[in-house]
């Protein structure tokens, strides 16, 4: 299960031949007890896709929730089941041949993801928010995905009373892929898993049931740009590859740190050579960077996040940024660390870039989807500033503020869900004027988000903010740290902006009302609201959790 | 015995919280708690006092530690308290007279539906008074300091629905802060120099201490006695205290809290000891001020400023004993023990006089009062005499040694401060006289009032006249009680020390001499206000009497330096708040907005923008790294 064994099976022929036979060719061990929480949801993910064929269509629903619901808490049961065996800590370990590490980050992002993805669920669930059509309670996807916006295909599908219940089945196999993804032990996997969690959210941000060409538009932005990233992720996993001749991250990892002297003869002109490192470690970077949503790999989040439906926006803007954070963070520690002095000036480069930019650019924005997505990349950058601290408690500082903003976020597009006039949902700021005159619990919960985001005290984005910047300037950041105040003083402004807009504007007369959901979305919001003020009060038992958590197997 | 002591405070912080929260319920029976609950706090003082006596010099200190108040690693403060022979000499007073006023205030008071709360804030300045006194470090007599600061504005403005009453209150207020950030200045210095706020620690360490630092500590203690104790240049507020109901002026601006400052300062004064030149600004302080206060009050025909122009010229005589050192701490003490007496019963009489004449407080409406009011005028007449130290009367005990101290200083500075304190004694001779001649002796000069009504003058009921004769006998025989057999002398030397100094001139010199600049005094008032009848409206008299009638333009100076100068100053500040601040602030937001703006067209809605950014954001990526390892 070396690193040098894994490459050595694919790469000289030559090798495997003159071993004995039985020697290379033993079937894979495969620990599937580790791998529980991929396993589960990929078996029910596929079971979802049978249900879709077989199934009748009215009971599809009612099915599919359960199923998803059931396999999500199946599979944080069985993180939770490792952890309490110890994976997290002392036995952490790396299972599946050397693709997937079974350690504390990767235990505590994916029970983060299965969470927030719980939540989400709860959002794509919800009936009552749209008004029923032709006597069916529909949700916020389209009645038939593949009729084309407007036609008579269209009609007949809402008339039929279609819904696409096809949704629950493609979010559980973009969670398998964001549990593997930064899991992920060699760059294959994390490949694999990138594709995985991805295909799935290009086709999801596509179906809104409401203003489709938008989504639709959406949904094609997002995948070009996407595949263009994973093109540059891939070309530079192939120059890692030609670096270290392996690419598991052990075994890069050991290259860089110049552990490795026999140099395979078939890549002797290319092992060792610093410039391939160098352009493949960027050009990986440059990949999870997109995922992230890093300024200047930052430009589809404001358009995506806009155009999907609302639901997905909140778990794409959560689920991802938790999963790409987390395989940055191993690629950074468990990869890259002998280049962490390398990378260093690029990262604060990106990381100043992205805090600034998210936050400057959001200040003129009206559309409270797309607000949100500038606060997104501001954050980013704030976490990024984390990453960067290079420190066990720069590691335990981004988990925890990974958990705080993901149930946050999850929250808050939940919230923009229930604001809705004739047209579907209201997302011009505009309408929101006087929202705390009329539904004052509601303007007053998005009122403790957006608090949270602008990392108030008492509220988790706090607590949060603190760790991270905490952690940055224990690592030799402190310039970073002073540029992230700054921002954060920039974004506080469009924050309370909708706060005061909010509160202190008065009603329109042709003003949005808020649509009662029913307890499904409650508890979406509910749960942030928990999050937000648990975390903000009394963040001790996390933050040792998250500390206890925060170290790699390698 | 010492678990007594928190009784002294308690008692009366009782009372002040009973009635100030006890409601209507309690309008008829409020003045009597707050009264017996005051006797309740003499009473344990008696007690204690007895016990005192009984033990020898040395060990009379009692110490309570009543609980830990601020118990933080390094920074340790606790409620604890100290009775040694200075404190228990206030306790004594402060109950005694205050008791005393209580009981007056019961007559006094009678119309005043708000009674109640008067003695509720009565007893809260009792409760504060004696935390003052009894605590055994500067941070909770801080605490005391503030109280008394706050009860004396509550009671000042007591008349609220009068506007001057309640313009007086918040004046007092505010010059009290200026001296109170004295205080809390030194308090902070004494714990960075000595780690400790506590009296045994910091008096017995001041060995340890720079010069320069004792000198700042010292000053800095100066300037809260200077607000407290209404000491130039922080007097302005005593006059306008006036406001306040009489037995207000007696007890807290005559007899008691007045006199803090005082205490403050022979609390304190082995750091005066060790810091010379700041003990030499405390005597000029003094000085300057029995000189200001003496000439304000020849001037003043409201009978109770007069006496007010009074107290800060005999606290100045006080405060010239304790800038005096070991040579006067003793008679500073003793002299404010005895002017407790005597100013009290001045004030009560006053307040006797007043309520007799209808509420009226300009003399030149006195006159010829003796004989409708005999009870009054022989305890005021009394007390008169004490304050210009006629012999025998304890204000001639008591002035005199300040005098053959101040002498005794030796040098310049002593010939200097004696001089001055020679005068103040013609002065005080002077206005005195001129107050009792106004008041009790001439023609009847009364008017009717402002409704119209004409005055009647009359005995007040007994529950007045009692204390003011109780008073009187201290006023009388106090200071000869004091003086023979040095008693006050070896009572309190062991707290405060004691040393002869050495007298250029003989005692009975100086003697003589206040007993001629007395005759003088006492002549010159009668040649110009007993022989000639008064006139009913004030003469225009000479610029420095039209300028002592304003309180020698203190209040004009303070307007031009100090309210005119901080006008200017935050004016100019707005200006800069204004055009700079806000320029940088709001050209901060505004070139932000034209930022974003500007960079929210980058987004432009078409992916092959968005992957242009991708492409050039990984090329200078790669570039940066590439880069930073070639460097």
């Amino acid at each position: 299960m070396s690193a040098t064994a894994v490459h050595s099976l694919w790469t000289t022929a030559g090798e495997v031949t003159s071993a004995a036979p039985g020697d290379r060719f033993t079937a894979p061990t495969i620990e599937y007890a580790q791998l529980a929480p991929v396993l589960i949801v990929v078996g029910v993910a596929v079971l979802g896709v049978l249900v879709e064929a077989f199934v009748p269509r009215r009971h599809r629903y009612t099915t599919q929730v359960f199923l998803t619901v059931v396999a999500l808490a199946a599979s944080f049961a069985a993180v939770i089941g490792l952890a309490a065996d110890g994976y997290a800590t002392k036995s952490a370990h790396i299972a599946a041949m050397g693709a997937i590490a079974v350690d504390g980050p990767a235990l505590f992002l994916q029970g983060t993801i299965l969470l927030v993805s719980m939540v989400s669920v709860f959002t794509f669930a919800e009936r009552r928010l749209d008004p029923a059509s032709h006597g069916n309670r529909v949700d916020s996807f389209a009645a038939q995905a593949g009729s084309v916006p407007g036609s008579d295909g269209e009609k007949a599908a809402v008339k039929a009373g279609f819904t696409t219940t096809e949704v629950f089945p493609l979010v559980l196999f973009s969670v398998a892929g964001m549990l593997v993804f930064p899991a992920a032990n060699d760059l294959l996997t994390l490949f694999v898993a990138l594709e995985v969690f991805s295909l799935p959210l290009y086709l999801l941000c596509a179906v809104a049931r409401r203003k489709r060409l938008m989504s639709q538009e959406s949904a094609v932005k997002y995948f070009l740009l996407g595949s263009f990233s994973s093109a540059f992720l891939l070309f530079g996993i192939a120059l890692l590859y030609g670096y270290a001749g392996t690419v598991s991250y052990a075994g890069i990892a050991a290259v860089v740190d110049g552990g490795v002297q026999d140099i395979d003869p078939a890549l002797a002109d290319t092992m060792g050579n610093d410039a391939l490192l160098l352009i493949g470690g960027a050009l990986v970077l440059m990949g999870l960077l997109f995922k992230v949503g890093a300024v200047p790999f930052h430009m589809w989040t404001p358009d995506v996040y806009q155009g999907a439906p609302t639901p997905v926006t909140g778990f794409m803007a959560a689920a991802t940024k938790v999963a790409a954070f987390g395989a940055l963070l191993r690629l950074l520690y468990v990869v890259l660390p002998g280049l962490t002095w390398d990378l260093r000036p690029v990262m604060w480069g990106v990381a100043i870039v992205t805090m600034v930019g998210g936050a400057v650019v959001a200040i003129t924005q009206t559309d409270i989807k797309r607000l949100l997505a500038y606060s997104s990349i501001a954050h980013a950058g704030f976490i990024l500033a984390g990453v960067i601290a290079a420190s066990p408690e720069g590691i335990s500082s981004v988990l925890f503020y990974l958990g705080v903003y993901s149930f946050v976020t999850v929250g808050a597009f939940a919230v923009v869900t229930l604001v809705r006039d004739a047209g579907g949902e209201a997302t011009h700021l505009s309408k929101w004027a006087g929202l705390g005159r009329r539904s004052p619990l509601t303007a007053a919960v998005f009122a403790v988000f957006l608090l949270s985001f602008a990392g108030i005290p008492l509220t988790s984005g706090f607590s949060g903010k603190f760790a991270v910047f905490k952690a940055a300037a224990d690592g030799g950041a402190a310039g970073l740290v002073v540029v992230g105040v700054i921002s954060s003083a920039i974004a506080a402004f469009f924050y309370i902006r909708v706060i005061v807009l909010m509160f202190f504007s008065e009603p329109k007369a042709d003003g949005p009302t808020v649509a009662v959901p029913s307890p499904l979305t409650m508890t979406t919001i509910a749960v942030g609201v928990a999050v937000t003020l648990v975390l903000g009060l009394a963040p001790q038992y996390f933050l040792d959790l998250a500390s206890q958590a925060g170290v790699f197997v390698r | 015995m010492e678990n007594l002591i928190a009784l002294l405070v308690a008692a009366p912080l009782l009372g002040a919280a009973v009635l100030l929260c006890g409601g209507r319920r309690l309008d008829r029976s409020g003045h009597w708690i707050g009264t017996l609950l005051a006797a309740a706090s003499f009473v344990i003082g008696a007690v204690l006092f007895t016990d005192m006596l009984g033990k020898g010099a040395d060990d009379r200190a009692l110490h309570q530690k009543l609980f830990s108040w601020i118990p933080v690693e390094g920074f340790q403060a606790d409620v604890a308290f100290q009775l040694d022979q200075l404190s228990m000499t206030f306790v004594l007073l402060i109950t005694g007279v205050g008791t005393l006023i209580h009981i007056y205030s019961i007559g006094y008071m009678e119309h005043d539906e708000r009674r109640r709360r008067f003695f509720g804030f009565l007893n809260l300045f009792l409760a504060a008074m004696l935390l003052l006194v009894l605590a055994d470090n500067y941070l909770l007599l801080y605490a005391g300091w503030e109280g008394v600061g706050l009860a004396s504005y509550l009671l000042i403005g007591f008349w609220q629905h009068k506007p001057s009453a309640a313009t007086a209150a918040k004046k007092a207020f505010l010059v009290n802060r200026v001296g109170d950030i004295g205080l809390s200045i030194a308090i902070m210095l004494m714990f960075t120099t000595f780690g400790t706020f506590a009296f045994g620690p910091v008096l017995g360490a001041t060995g340890d201490a720079s010069e320069g630092k004792l000198t700042a500590i010292g000053l800095m203690l100066l300037l809260a006695a200077c607000g407290k104790s209404a000491q130039v240049p922080l007097q302005s507020w005593l006059g306008d205290a006036m406001e306040g109901p009489t037995p207000v002026s007696a007890l807290i601006h005559a007899a008691t809290m007045v006199t803090a400052g005082v205490y403050l300062i022979v609390r304190s004064g082995v750091i005066f000891n060790a810091a010379p030149d700041a003990q030499l600004v405390v005597a000029i302080v003094g000085a300057v001020t029995l000189l200001f206060g003496a000439i304000v009050g020849c001037a003043k025909d409201d009978i109770k400023k007069a006496l007010a122009g009074s107290t800060m010229s005999q606290i100045g005589y006080m405060v010239l004993a304790a800038g005096l050192g070991p040579i006067g701490y003793v008679f500073a003490i003793m002299h404010l023990v005895t002017h407790g007496f005597f100013k009290a019963g001045l004030f009560l009489g006053a307040g006797s006089v007043m309520h007799g004449m209808n509420d009226e407080v300009d003399m030149r409406r006195y006159g010829g009062l003796r004989t409708y009011m005999p009870v009054t005028f022989v305890t005021f007449g009394l007390g008169y005499l004490a304050i210009i130290g006629f012999p025998g009367l304890s204000g001639f005990f008591s002035k005199d040694k300040i005098i053959e101290a101040a002498f005794a200083k030796g040098g310049t500075e002593g010939w200097i401060l004696g001089s001055v304190a020679l005068l103040g004694a013609a002065i005080t001779a002077f206005y005195m006289t001129r107050v009792m001649l106004m008041t009790f002796f001439g023609q009847k000069r009364w008017q009717p009032d402002a409704e119209g009504r004409e005055p009647h003058p009359h005995e007040s009921p007994k529950s007045m006249t009692i204390p003011m004769i109780v008073l009187a006998f201290g006023s009388v025989f106090a200071g000869g009680f004091f003086s023979i057999g040095d008693r006050f002398l070896h009572w309190l030397e062991p707290v405060t020390g004691h040393d002869h100094g050495d007298a250029p001139i003989s005692a009975t010199t100086v003697t003589a001499a206040t007993m001629v600049v007395l005759v003088i005094g006492v002549a010159v008032a009668w040649s110009v206000y007993g022989r000639k009848p008064v006139p009913a409206v004030a003469p225009r008299g000479s610029l420095l009497t039209r300028a002592a009638r304003r309180d020698l333009l203190q209040d004009d100076f303070n307007h031009v330096v100090l309210v005119r100068g901080g006008e200017h100053l935050t004016r100019s500040l707005v200006y800069v708040d204004h055009t700079l601040v806000d320029g940088v602030v709001n050209g901060t937001a505004a070139s932000m907005g034209g930022l974003s703006g500007r960079l929210r067209k980058l987004q432009n809605g078409y992916a092959r923008t968005y992957a242009v950014s991708m492409f050039g954001g990984t090329a200078v990526l790669i570039a940066a790294t590439l880069l930073m390892r070639a460097v």
